[in-house]
Formats: structure tokens, C-alpha cells, sequence
């Protein structure tokens, strides 16, 4: 109470800079996971993950395992696709996906066969610790393991053991600070071992002395619970409660809250010896390591005030998400407003046919009521400097908004665009309601297009100087050539003088 | 009906009118005491003044061709607030007319509107307005209840003829009815080579009746008692934060202490110079307009910084008696260069790699 009162009127930094208390609206907080029924079609978009898209392996017609790699990987960072069920592929094609944009995607359409049996190629590995380093980061990469919390990037990535900057300490992040969600939460105080396990596998693979479990102070019985499951690992681990604040999920700032360190700009976390993870992730990272099962399933907290029967649901990866909606009673989507995600940081849903995609943590349905003030028109700007409080970066984010509106890339880049995470927490405390983000997310894809075309123009320039060059070099050699065959002419008319 | 493509897609229902009936709630105080001490003249001023900037701020918003909704916001009867806060209350109603013009048109709209000032509207009118007619600025009426031996304030008729028609109207003359502020008694003394302390003692300077504001000055700047409620409120509920209104009243109170235990002869003390005059309108109302101050906290410091020295400076050097409001216009006009240097250290940038 003191405390935050303390951070309120910034006498203290708690943790880290700025954040947002908004409410937090966690219906569904003692909703024990359900497992989704099988849908009649699942849809696996080729990419979900960020980085390479993946190219599909099976026909059309072939009859596939659940588990079973339907789509390889291309590419570093990329995330294999495996089949989320047992059936059979229907049809290979372009289908929308869940991003605002409403674009489609190359997708692999399963129906299941209702048997949902397992491919079990891979062998399980209780013995992991066993087992070499290399070939664990290998089974991580195969099971198609991306961050659960939402941002997707290929798990193993992360997993490095380098000479240069060994990981001693791995961060398990249960902050859950999106409003609404509580698939995290649940998924702590109903799989804490597997959490656990998951998190061992994690500081074997990484050689992390220290393991800590961070959780926010408005779930302490996950909290307790994680203490619980953590103490057969002994003092290596430990579970940190941090008080409720938005966005401490956000992985720089979890790990700045934690141990009061900032990433140097251009770094990574492992760079100042930290691998921070997800739980949800973590528990992946079980199934494939222990159980030898790749990733096929996720949890997804359904909500809002427009879902009649709001839970957290295990869904198959693919499951259409108006079937999804359907087992919690909405059918009807005329005027909500549907959030693929949190209400702070997820994105519009195009459609209600687009797939569950590991980046799924939430899908919300709300009525106008809720969504009222955000929709409200902007005033001028009347430099408050609420936005500067609350900025987690500590950018300045009402001179950034007005250098992107006047198209000012460069300026704007000195003042810190790409150091903008774009959670938020600026155009929430607005008063004048000014869409700060989506000003930073215009600008940051124009610089991107700007870059790419300077790329492009400094190939062209390349090539068209590299031709002038050759054809320059043949005239310079014709004329070299020219002038050899004369002067050969000349000696033999002239003879040679010397004796 | 998909407007929002960007999240968040929740907000916190802070809104500028919210802000400005919050900043209106928290001078309550103040306009309680004004009314108290100046009676109908007070309500008549701040009546007028609130009307007369709505009015011009409608007709700028039609002339530029804007929504004329915005007068909605609420920031030009704010702004109409604070100027009639400002005034002596003998002010005419013509002059209320050219300061509300001077705010809403010349130091707000022709700046670009709400957001786009560079000064702070009500102390850049107040400011013309001294300039303008010194001598009615700073003629201090004596308050009702320190027996005003003239005009009864408390009726509305006697009021209204002062309002429209000047005190001569009443058949007396305006030094029958006025008294001298402390700070301008003070600067006077000491021009006569009279010291601080006697000044003080000479004018009957008491501590009680300057906290409470039972004192002479303009309608809302008497009381530091209310105005300190006011501040308090306005903390509370995060509307500004500490660091204006702290460093500004820190700077003049730290000054006036060293300079005063040096010296209690020439200069002030702290306590006399944080209840006077309009310091705490100043750092609490004033100076801590968003528009016209920085954004950034540690600029907001130096800011307040700045308007401490100057308001110390001013009344301790300058030749005019009260300097607040001036030092708070001449911060105004370093804003931008403040926030250009002052920016917070953005995350990750700048450590050792």
C-alpha cells in the first residue's frame, strides 16, 4: 500500500520505470482449464510463429498422426508445425489467420479421425539430465516450441550455452499483467509440476545456477502453489511475488523488476546472463522433453463481457475460433468487439473463422460498453505528461506521436521509436485519447518500408554501377587491345632500331 | 463500427474535461474565500470573467472554422477562473473584457488553441493587464470583514455600481477604501530606507491572518490555506505531480532563508515570502498548467527551479513588488528548450555494453 503510494508519487522506483494499475477484470480466475472438444476441421496455419514460414510436408489425402511434423521448418528462426489431432488432410490452401490485417496464409486443413492418436516417434526422455545439451535443444526445435506468452519467437533459440555469456539465472514469467487473462494463472495452480520440470529442463540446457518464479501479488495462490512444486529442486529456485502492475509481463521489464538491470540497447537478455521464459512455454518445454510430444495444444482464456460463459480452455491448435467461442455460449458476433489477445497489447480479429495459433493467450469479446472510451475522439494534446509517467521505456512519448505524424522518421528515431514495446500503457492514461501506439506502429512500418527501398535502391545503384564499371573495363581493354595491335603495326614498320 | 485497429483496446476514461473540473474543484477553496472577503465583487468578476472567455473562445472556435463542441472541454472557463482569480477586485468590467480578450484570442487561439500555447493564458493576460494599468492592478480594496468603511460588499447593488461605474460612482475616492499589500509595503519601505523587519512590524504583518488569507490582494490569492488545499487536492488525485509546485515553493522558501538569516534587514523571510502575493496560485495553479510547462519530470524540476529564483529575484530586486506571475511567463518561453534537453534516459540506452 505504502509502496505504491511511494511509486505513485515517484519517490521510489519500483522496479521498473512508469506502468499502469488498470482494472484488472480477471473473470475467470477460478475457471479450472476444460479441454476443448475436437473441432470437425482444424486449420494449421504454416507460420506461427515469428521468423521463416514453414513449408507443408504432407498431401492432400494423407492420413497424419497427432504430433506428426506437417509443415518443416526453413530458415533459423522458424517453428516447425505439427498435426494437432489424428485424421486426414483435406486441402492445402490460403486461409485467413488471426492478424488484423485479415490476410490469408498457406494452411494445412485436418479433419480428425475422432481417435486422436499419437505419433510417437519421439521417445519420451524422464532421464533428460542424461542426456547431452545439444541434443535437447534439438528436440525443443523439432516440437515446434514458440513463447506461449504471445510473442511467439522460436523457443530454442534462446536455449544457448555461450562461453561468452553464460546464463546463470532463468526467469519463469507468471506476471500475467494483461486485464482479463488467466490462462497463465490457472495453468500454475493446475500443472505447477510439470511448470517445475519444465524449468529444470531449462537450467540443465542453460547451466543457470539460480531459477526464479515471478508472480504477481494478485495471484498468490498460484504463487504458493509454484512454491510448493518448487521446493523438491531446493534452494536453486525460488518465487518471487511482485506487486500487481501492468506491463511487468513484458520481458525486459520483468527482468529489470527482478534484478534491477536493463538490457543494454541492441542486446538480449542472455547478453547480461538471464534466460527468461514463459510458464506456459516452460510446461511446453516438459511435454517435449519428458513426454516426447510436441506442441499441439494451448491454454486460451475465453472472455469479456459479452462471453455468457467466460473459462480457460485447452484448444487444439487450429480449432476454429468461432467453435471456440461456441463452447462458451457465443454464436452471435454482431457489434462486439473482438481481441486476439489482451485488451492492452492484442490485436483485432479479423474474423471469428480464423484459427487458435500458439500465439493465442486470450480471446476476448466485448460490447461497445467497454470499449466506449477507447473510442472516443481525440483531443489536442495538452502535454499532460501522464504518458511520460507511465512509459515503461522511458521514451517521451507525446513528442514521439507528434515527429511520427509529421513523418519525421529520423528524428523520430532519435527519440527512441524502436525502443517503444508498444504496450500501451500511453495511450490507456491519455486524456486527450491520442492513439500514441498506433502513431508508433504507422511509424515504425514506414521506416521498415523506407529501409527496405533504400536496400533495394542501393542494390540497383550497385548493379548499374557495376555494369558502367564493366562496360568501362571492356572499353578500357578494347582500346588497350587497339592500341597494342597499332603499335605492333608501327614496330614492324619502323623495325626494330636497336641491334 | 471496428474505429480502434491498434490496441489497447481499453482505456482509462481520463478525459481533458475530467482534468479541467478537476483543477475547477480544486480552487473551490479559494473562490469560497474570495467571496467571503470581496463579496458580490468577487462573484461578479469570476461570473463575467468565466462568460466572457466562453463567449470569445466559441466565436474564435467558429471563426477557425473548428467544432464549436470543444468549448465543451472546459479549458477557456478555467482559463476565465483563473484570470478573474488574478484580478483585484475593484477591477472594471472593461478590463475583465481586454484580459479575456488578451487569453482566449490572443495568448490561446492565435497560438493554435488548446495544447498549442506557449504561455499560460490567464497569468499572460494578468500579466498585459499590469502593464497596461498598473495603477488599477494594484489597488488593493480593504476586505469585508477588516471592516471596509465604504462600500458594503455584501450588497449586490453597491457591487454592481463599483463593478460598472468605478468607486467614484459611490461619491468616494479610491484611497478611502484601499489598502497596500504586504509585499508592496514592504518594496515601498524599503525604497525609503526603511528595513524588512520594521517594514514588516509596521505594516502589522501577521503570519495567521496571511495563511488564512485575511489580507489584502487579488480575489483568489489572499489565502494560502486555501489555495494549499487546493494543491493538496490536485496532488491527490494525480491531476499534476509534485515536482513544479515543490521545487518552485522549495527554491523561493530555500533563497529567502539563506538570504534572510544573512541579512534580516534587507531580505524577506520564508515564511512571509511563501504566503504572499501569488506564490501559491503560482506553483500549484499557475505554473503547472500542462500546456505551458514540461512534460518530463526532471524538466519539470528545473522549471520550477527556475520559477523560484525568479519570483525571489523579481520581489527581492526587481521594481516591480510581486514577480510570480512574471517568472512563470518567462519559464513558459524556455519550455520547449527545457523538454528538448530534459528527456528521461530511454531504457537500455547508454549503459556500458
Amino acid at each position: 500500500m505504502l509502496r505504491t503510494l511511494f511509486e505513485r508519487i515517484g519517490l521510489i522506483a519500483g522496479g521498473f520505470p512508469g506502468g499502469i494499475h488498470p482494472e484488472q477484470s480477471k473473470l475467470t480466475a477460478d475457471m479450472p482449464i476444460r479441454d476443448c472438444p475436437l473441432p470437425p476441421v482444424v486449420i494449421m496455419a504454416v507460420k506461427q510463429h515469428i521468423g521463416e514460414e514453414c513449408t507443408p510436408l504432407v498431401e492432400v489425402g494423407q492420413k497424419v498422426l497427432r504430433g506428426q511434423k506437417v509443415a518443416r521448418a526453413q530458415g533459423y528462426v522458424s517453428a516447425p508445425v505439427h498435426a494437432p489431432t489424428s485424421g486426414k488432410v483435406i486441402k492445402i490452401e490460403e486461409h485467413p489467420v488471426p492478424h488484423p490485417s485479415g490476410l490469408g496464409r498457406l494452411s494445412i486443413f485436418i479433419e480428425p479421425d475422432g481417435k486422436d492418436a499419437w505419433d510417437r516417434s519421439l521417445e519420451p526422455w524422464p532421464d533428460y539430465r542424461q542426456r547431452d545439451v545439444g541434443e535437447l535443444r534439438e528436440r525443443v526445435r523439432i516440437c515446434g516450441l514458440a513463447g506461449l506468452g504471445g510473442a511467439v519467437f522460436p523457443t530454442f533459440i534462446k536455449l544457448v550455452r555461450d562461453q561468452k555469456h553464460p546464463i546463470h539465472t532463468v526467469i519463469l514469467n507468471g506476471i500475467e499483467c494483461e486485464p482479463y487473462l488467466t490462462n497463465d494463472h490457472r495453468l500454475m495452480l493446475e500443472q505447477a509440476e510439470q511448470i517445475v520440470s519444465g524449468l529444470d529442463v531449462l537450467m540443465y540446457m542453460t547451466g543457470a545456477r539460480h531459477g526464479v518464479i515471478a508472480v504477481e501479488d494478485n495471484k498468490l495462490d498460484a504463487a504458493e502453489r509454484m512454491h510448493e512444486a518448487a521446493s523438491r529442486l531446493g534452494t536453486a529456485v525460488s518465487v518471487h511475488v511482485l506487486p500487481t502492475r501492468y506491463p511487468q509481463g513484458g520481458e525486459k521489464q520483468l527482468i529489470q523488476a527482478i534484478t534491477g538491470r536493463e538490457i543494454p540497447a541492441g542486446k538480449l537478455p542472455m547478453h547480461i546472463g538471464i534466460l527468461c521464459q514463459n510458464v506456459g512455454t516452460t510446461k511446453a518445454v516438459h511435454d517435449a522433453v519428458l513426454l516426447g510430444r510436441p506442441l499441439t495444444e494451448r491454454v486460451v482464456t475465453v472472455t469479456g463481457d459479452a462471453v455468457p460463459n467466460p473459462g480457460n480452455m485447452n484448444v487444439r491448435l487450429g480449432t476454429p475460433m468461432r467453435f471456440v467461442y461456441a463452447q462458451h455460449g457465443l454464436e452471435t458476433f454482431d457489434g462486439l468487439h473482438l481481441i486476439h489477445g489482451g485488451p492492452l497489447m492484442g490485436e483485432r480479429l479479423p474474423n471469428v473463422d480464423v484459427p487458435v495459433a500458439k500465439s493465442t493467450n486470450g480471446m476476448l469479446a466485448f460490447t461497445t460498453d467497454v470499449m466506449v472510451e477507447a473510442h472516443r475522439r481525440p483531443d489536442p494534446c495538452i502535454r499532460c505528461g501522464h504518458c511520460v509517467e507511465v512509459c515503461p521505456a522511458r521514451l517521451v512519448p507525446n513528442e514521439l506521436a507528434s515527429l511520427c505524424r509529421q513523418d519525421q522518421f529520423d528524428k523520430s528515431q532519435d527519440y527512441g521509436l524502436f525502443d517503444c514495446i508498444e504496450c500501451g500503457c500511453c495511450s490507456y492514461v491519455c486524456p486527450s485519447n491520442i492513439p500514441l501506439v498506433q502513431y508508433f506502429r504507422y511509424a515504425k512500418g514506414e521506416v521498415g518500408k523506407i529501409n527496405r527501398e533504400r536496400i533495394f535502391a542501393d542494390l540497383s545503384r550497385q548493379r548499374s554501377q557495376a555494369r558502367d564499371e564493366r562496360i568501362a573495363r571492356e572499353k578500357a581493354e578494347r582500346a588497350a587491345k587497339r592500341a597494342r595491335v597499332k603499335e605492333d603495326v608501327s614496330e614492324s614498320d619502323g623495325g626494330p632500331s636497336s641491334p | 463500427m471496428n474505429m480502434l485497429i491498434s490496441s489497447p483496446h481499453l482505456h482509462s476514461g481520463d478525459s481533458v474535461r475530467a482534468t479541467m473540473i478537476t483543477v475547477m474543484l480544486a480552487l473551490t477553496p479559494a473562490v469560497i474565500v474570495s467571496v467571503y472577503l470581496f463579496g458580490w465583487l468577487a462573484v461578479l468578476l469570476i461570473v463575467s470573467s468565466i462568460v466572457c472567455c466562453m463567449v470569445l473562445e466559441w466565436i474564435s472556435l467558429r471563426m477557425m472554422g473548428r467544432s464549436a463542441a470543444a468549448i465543451g472541454d472546459g479549458s477557456a472557463a478555467l482559463t476565465g477562473l483563473f484570470l478573474a482569480l488574478t484580478l483585484p477586485a475593484t477591477t472594471p468590467w472593461w478590463m475583465v473584457l481586454i484580459g479575456c480578450f488578451m487569453a482566449i484570442v490572443l495568448a490561446k487561439q492565435i497560438y493554435g488553441g488548446l495544447g498549442y500555447n506557449l504561455f499560460n493564458p490567464a497569468l499572460a493576460a494578468r500579466v498585459v493587464l499590469l502593464i497596461s494599468f498598473p495603477l488599477q492592478m494594484t489597488t488593493w480594496i480593504i476586505p469585508m470583514h477588516a471592516g471596509n468603511p465604504v462600500i458594503n460588499l455584501y450588497s449586490l447593488q453597491d457591487c454592481a455600481q463599483v463593478f460598472f461605474f468605478g468607486i467614484k460612482s459611490l461619491g468616494h475616492s479610491i484611497d478611502a477604501v484601499s489598502m497596500a499589500s504586504a509585499l508592496g509595503y514592504v518594496k515601498t519601505e524599503w525604497t525609503r530606507g526603511i528595513a524588512v523587519t520594521d517594514a514588516l512590524r509596521g505594516y502589522g504583518y501577521n503570519y495567521l491572518d496571511a495563511f488564512l488569507g485575511r489580507e489584502a490582494g487579488s480575489l483568489g490569492e489572499t489565502s494560502a490555506l486555501a489555495l494549499l488545499l487546493g494543491g493538496i487536492y490536485l496532488l491527490a488525485r494525480h491531476t499534476v505531480t509534485w515536482h513544479i509546485p515543490f521545487s518552485y515553493l522549495g527554491t523561493v522558501a530555500l533563497l529567502a532563508a539563506i538570504f534572510s538569516t544573512i541579512n534580516p534587514g534587507r531580505f524577506a523571510p520564508p515564511m512571509f515570502h511563501l504566503m504572499a502575493g501569488g506564490l501559491m496560485l503560482c506553483a500549484f495553479f499557475m505554473a503547472t498548467d500542462p500546456v505551458s510547462s514540461p512534460v518530463t519530470p526532471a524538466g519539470r524540476l528545473v522549471f520550477g527551479t527556475g520559477c523560484g529564483i525568479l519570483t525571489w529575484t523579481i520581489r527581492t530586486f526587481g521594481g516591480y513588488p510581486e514577480g510570480a506571475m512574471f517568472s512563470v511567463i518567462l519559464m513558459n518561453c524556455a519550455v520547449p528548450l527545457i523538454d528538448h534537453y530534459f528527456r528521461p534516459r530511454v531504457y537500455g540506452q547508454g549503459l556500458p555494453k
